[in-house]
């Protein structure tokens, strides 16, 4: 710690993960305020004033916000009807916030000083289970046993078939894994690479270079923001897909 | 300030004495309820929003625009439709008002031309008057002339016979001349 600080830098890449008490102490106890209740809490505010105060007016011909607002339905409810077909449209509202929920939050996180509750597993790992844990019960409920059948690939031959349902089966059970380290793992690392690169800065000599890399980052992190949350969403439709589109894999 | 971190797994904390972090924050379990507690809370509250207000808000303006752009759609085909009978109209009231005017021009022409025809023929009859009346002065004229040339040349062929010591009478003197005027 006295090195760093003798050398002028202070590169803490991994610092802006660390949740904090909004009000002092601490004990970081399931129900205390913390950096992750207030980033989420302006997401929220923010999805709220988009798509309730944008939309406010009604109005046939739209203003911004609402032209904003549309093209979020538009976008999202034709994702889910192209990717699940016409029996998926009815889970659109569990997409919607899903994919609300983690745009707001990867774009807010690019902020400066503020705290990415995606970048967070924890966070990320409850969204692929949930996606997750629903496909499968949905999948159960809606096709009975024969759900298991998405395992049992009748077009292979059949001597290779409990070959491809291993693995089949085991490439099951590693999408909510995959499904949520993608999206932490991106937003971690984007935000991890740019503040180091930005703790250079104090280095006279690189400071331009410094600063033309951020901003560029910045830009990059701006597309990996919105493309994960499109990602998350559109791999969420094709897993349901398997659970409402019967077991036709 | 003591520079010794705490242990991660031994104090459960996840941040050292300075308030940096020690590891990678995302795997301190110790914040691990909070996070999923609060997400929940956002994920109510987001849900509550969209299916409460946004998306049947959403959902009724777009199909309300689509109802308001079929029915536009639809009326404009019809003035499209009442616009191109309109325009047939109008052809059509040109196209007669054009027949009209052509037989308006008609008209006036035939008028004209038998006003000219009128006239040109009194101007005829005129001309042909006047020089009937000057063919018969002329006549008349020449006439004259022939009588005076006739007695002129009688007189002389009398005088001349006379001078020359013929005598002649009048009827065989009259009767040559006739004879040379005609020859």
């Amino acid at each position: 710690m006295s090195e760093e600080a003798t050398t002028g830098f202070q590169i803490h890449p991994m610092d802006q993960f660390i949740v904090k008490p909004l009000f002092g102490g601490d004990h970081v106890a399931w129900y205390t305020v913390t950096n992750v209740t207030l980033w989420m809490a302006i997401g929220v505010v923010l999805i709220a004033a988009l798509l309730m105060l944008g939309t406010r007016r009604r109005a046939i011909v739209p203003s911004r916000s609402q032209s904003v607002a549309e093209l979020l339905y538009g976008f999202v409810h034709n994702m889910v009807e192209e990717v699940t077909g016409h029996e998926g449209v009815k889970y659109f509202p569990y997409i919607m916030t899903l994919f609300l929920f983690i745009l707001f939050s990867n774009v807010l996180g690019l902020l400066p000083l503020s705290y990415t509750v995606t970048s967070h597993v924890a966070v990320t790992v409850v969204l692929a289970l949930m996606v997750f844990l629903g496909v499968t019960i949905l999948g159960f409920v809606k096709n009975g046993i024969g759900f298991l059948g998405m395992f049992w690939v009748t077009s292979a031959p059949l001597a290779i078939r409990p070959v491809l349902a291993l693995i089949e089966i085991i490439s099951y059970f590693v999408r909510p894994v995959s499904h949520s380290i993608r999206l932490a793992g991106n937003m971690m690392a984007g935000h991890a690479v740019i503040k180091v690169i930005a703790g250079f800065a104090s280095l006279v000599v690189v400071s331009p270079v410094v600063i033309g890399s951020v901003t560029a980052l910045y830009g990059l992190e701006m597309l990996v923001a919105v493309v994960q949350a499109y990602v998350f969403t559109i791999l969420t439709c094709v897993y349901l897909r398997d659970a409402v589109g019967g077991a036709h894999h | 300030m003591s520079s010794e971190p705490y242990l991660e797994e031994a104090a459960g904390v996840c941040v050292n004495s300075h308030g940096g972090a020690i590891g990678m924050p995302q795997l301190c379990t110790e914040w691990f309820p909070n996070q999923i507690f609060w997400l929940l809370v956002a994920l109510v509250a987001i849900y509550l929003i969209v299916t409460r207000v946004a998306l049947p808000r959403i959902g009724a303006v777009l199909a309300e625009r689509r109802g308001t752009i079929t029915n536009d759609l639809a009326a404009a085909e019809e003035l499209k439709l009442r616009a191109k009978e309109a325009e047939a109209e109008y052809n059509k009231a040109l196209a007669t008002a054009r027949e009209d005017a052509g037989k308006i021009v008609a008209a006036a022409k035939a008028d004209i031309q038998a006003d000219l025809d009128k006239a040109l023929a009194k101007a005829d009859a005129d001309i042909d008057a006047r020089t009937a009346v000057s063919e018969k002065r002329i006549a008349e004229i020449r006439a004259g002339a022939m009588e005076s040339v006739t007695e002129v040349a009688k007189d002389t062929a009398k005088e001349l016979v006379a001078a020359l010591g013929g005598n002649a009478d009048a009827r065989s003197i009259t009767a040559a001349v006739n004879a040379r005027m005609k020859g």
